[in-house]
C-alpha cells in the first residue's frame, strides 16, 4: 500500500470513527511512513547490497 | 533546613550504622515531607504510611538484632505506580485500571528491593500508562516541577523524579521506554539510570512497549543510583544476601571505583543532538565539557550516520506496540483516557506492518553505529533533555530560531538508546539563570552498566551539580 492510498483510507477511517482529532496526527505518521520508506537502510529484491552490508 | 535536605542514601547508611539516625526517623521526616508538599507537587498517588513505618521499625529491629541487609536496609524509596507492590493496586495513573486487584505479588523489580531492607514509602505519580514525557496527562492531575510549579516535572516518571528532588524518598524507581527515567531526573535536577536493556527485571510491569521498556533508579548522587540498581538486579553487593542472623556491615568497596578522570575518553555526537538546543542548554553542556577537560579528560566527536531516522524508527515500534496492548480497552472503555493519549494510542492502530519491518531493520543499523560510536571510548556524551522543563500545557516551544513541538523535543536525546538497549545515565550538570536544572547524559557499552557507572562517579565532581 502506497502511503498515499493509506492516508486516504486512514483519515476516511477517523472520519468513519468520529475520531477527528485523529486526523492531523495521522497525517505526521505518514511523514514517519515515509521517511521510513525512502531510508536507505531498506532491502530489496532486485538488490542484494543490504543484505551484503549486513554480513 | 531538615535532616533530610541532600541526605543521600549511602550517608543515611553510614548515620544510620553509627547509630546517629534510624529507618524509624528517616522515615517520619519523608512522611512529614510528603504530608507538607505533595499537594503542591502531587508525587504521590498513594502513601504508603502504615506500611512504611512498619517496614522501617522492622529494619531498626534487625538491625540492632544483628542483620544487615546491605545499603539499601531501610532506605525510604518510591515505587513509580507501573510496577506492582503487593496489596496496592496498579494503576498506571489511569482511570482505566483504577478499579483494578490488588497485586497478589511484587514486581520481581520490587520483591528484590523489599529483600534489600528498602521501605516503600509510596507509589508515584506518572505520565498515563508511561505514554508520555510531561507526567501532565494523569489520572491524578500532573506532576509539577519543584523547582517552578508552572512547569512539567518531565516524564514519565515524573512523580519518582520530585519525590526524590524534594526529600520525600530518599531514592525512586522508574521505568524508561523512551527516556522517561532520565529525562525527569534531568528536568529535576536528579540523576537517573536506564540499565542495559533486560538486566532489570519489568515483569509485573505495565509495559508500554515490552522491547523498548527498562526499570531503573532515580536518586541524588550516582553512588546511590549505583546502589539501588543493584538493589533492583537481586544480586548482593558482595556474596550474596546475608545469611538470617548474620551480620554485614557495607564496605567502601561496595560502591565501585570511579574510573580516573585523566584516562576518561568521552565522545560527543554533535550532529543532530546538538542541532537544537535550548541556548542555555547548550551553555551549561559545554561549560561541563570545558570542566571535564580540564580536568584531564579526552573528548572527541562521532557520528551516528543514520539519526536522522531515530524517531521514525522509534515511533513505528512504540506506537504499535502499544495499539497492541490497549487495543481491547480502547474499543471498551476508550472514554476512561485522557484524550491526549487515547489518540496517540489510536494513532499506532494505523501502522502497517511492512512499515514496522522497516523500522526493526532500522534498529539494527542504529544498534550498530552507536557500538561502533561508542567504541574505544567510556562513554558518550550529550545533553539529556535539549530544553529546561516545558510549561505545563504547553505543545511547543521556540529552541534555536524554530518553535518546535514539546514531545520531539522531550524524546530528542534519549529515545535512541531505547532502541538499541545501551545504558545511559543523567547527571545534573547546572541550571539555567531561571532556576531550572540542566542534564548531562553519559551513555556506555551495552551489557556493562558498571562501567558506565564507574565512568559517571568520575565525571559527578566535574559538573555544576544540583
Amino acid at each position: 500500500m502506497t502511503v498515499e492510498t493509506w492516508l486516504e483510507w486512514a483519515l476516511a477511517d477517523a472520519d468513519r470513527r468520529n475520531l477527528a482529532e485523529l486526523k492531523p496526527l495521522l497525517e505526521s505518521l505518514a511523514g514517519v511512513m515515509r521517511a521510513l520508506r525512502n531510508a536507505d537502510f531498506n532491502d530489496r529484491a532486485d538488490d542484494d547490497r543490504t543484505r551484503r552490508a549486513d554480513r | 533546613m531538615t535532616a533530610l535536605d541532600g541526605l543521600t542514601a549511602e550517608a543515611f547508611g553510614r548515620k544510620l550504622r553509627a547509630g546517629e539516625v534510624s529507618a524509624r526517623e528517616v522515615t517520619e521526616a519523608c512522611l512529614r515531607r510528603i504530608e507538607a508538599d505533595n499537594a503542591r507537587f502531587n508525587a504521590f498517588v498513594l502513601v504508603m504510611a502504615d506500611e512504611a513505618r512498619e517496614q522501617a521499625h522492622q529494619a531498626d529491629r534487625e538491625l540492632a538484632a544483628g542483620l544487615d541487609r546491605g545499603p539499601l536496609h531501610g532506605v525510604p524509596i518510591s515505587i513509580k505506580d507501573l510496577l506492582d507492590v503487593r496489596g496496592t493496586r496498579t494503576t498506571a495513573a489511569s482511570r482505566v485500571r483504577l478499579g483494578h486487584r490488588l497485586a497478589e505479588h511484587d514486581a520481581p523489580a520490587v520483591a528484590h528491593l523489599r529483600q534489600a531492607g528498602a521501605v516503600f514509602i509510596g507509589k508515584t505519580n506518572l505520565h498515563e500508562f508511561a505514554f508520555g514525557t510531561t507526567s501532565e496527562d494523569s489520572a491524578f492531575g500532573p506532576a509539577r516541577n519543584p523547582h517552578d510549579l508552572s512547569r512539567s516535572a518531565g516524564g514519565s516518571s515524573g512523580g519518582s523524579a520530585v519525590s526524590v528532588a524534594t526529600g520525600m524518598s530518599l531514592a525512586a524507581i522508574g521505568t524508561d521506554t523512551g527516556g522517561s527515567i532520565r529525562i525527569p531526573a534531568a528536568a529535576c535536577g536528579v540523576v537517573g539510570l536506564k540499565p542495559t536493556h533486560g538486566e532489570v527485571s519489568a515483569d509485573r510491569v505495565v509495559p508500554l512497549s515490552r522491547t523498548l521498556d527498562h526499570v531503573g533508579p532515580l536518586a541524588r548522587s550516582v553512588a546511590d543510583a549505583w546502589l539501588v540498581y543493584r538493589g533492583l538486579l537481586g544480586t548482593s553487593l558482595s556474596e550474596g544476601a546475608p545469611a538470617p542472623g548474620s551480620s554485614r556491615t557495607p564496605r567502601a568497596t561496595d560502591i565501585p571505583a570511579p574510573l580516573p578522570i585523566g584516562s576518561l575518553r568521552l565522545a560527543v555526537p554533535r550532529a543532530y543532538f546538538c542541532d537544537v538546543l535550548d541556548d542555555e542548554v547548550r551553555a551549561r553542556f559545554e561549560e561541563s565539557l570545558s570542566r571535564l577537560r580540564a580536568a584531564g579528560a579526552r573528548i572527541d566527536e562521532t557520528d551516528i550516520a543514520h539519526a536522522s531516522h531515530i524517531a521514525p524508527v522509534y515511533l513505528t515500534l512504540v506506537l504499535a506496540d502499544a495499539a497492541a496492548y490497549h487495543a481491547t480497552t480502547l474499543e471498551t472503555m476508550p472514554e476512561l483516557y485522557t484524550p491526549p493519549v487515547r489518540i496517540r494510542l489510536e494513532m499506532g492502530r494505523y501502522v502497517l506492518g511492512e512499515d514496522y519491518a522497516r523500522a526493526l531493520k532500522g534498529r539494527e543499523v542504529l544498534r550498530r553505529e552507536v557500538d561502533a560510536a561508542v567504541a574505544g571510548h567510556d562513554a558518550l556524551v550529550l545533553p539529556t533533555l535539549p530544553i529546561p522543563a516545558p510549561p505545563l500545557g504547553a505543545v511547543s516551544v521556540p529552541v534555536g530560531g524554530a518553535v518546535e513541538p514539546i514531545r520531539n523535543l522531550m524524546l530528542r536525546q534519549t529515545q535512541l538508546f531505547n532502541l538499541t538497549g545501551h545504558p545511559a545515565i543523567s547527571l545534573p550538570c547546572g541550571r539555567t539563570a531561571g532556576g531550572l536544572p540542566c542534564g548531562l547524559q553519559l551513555v556506555g557499552d551495552r551489557g556493562h552498566t558498571e562501567a558506565l557507572m564507574r565512568t559517571a562517579l568520575a565525571c559527578e565532581p566535574y559538573l555544576a551539580g544540583k
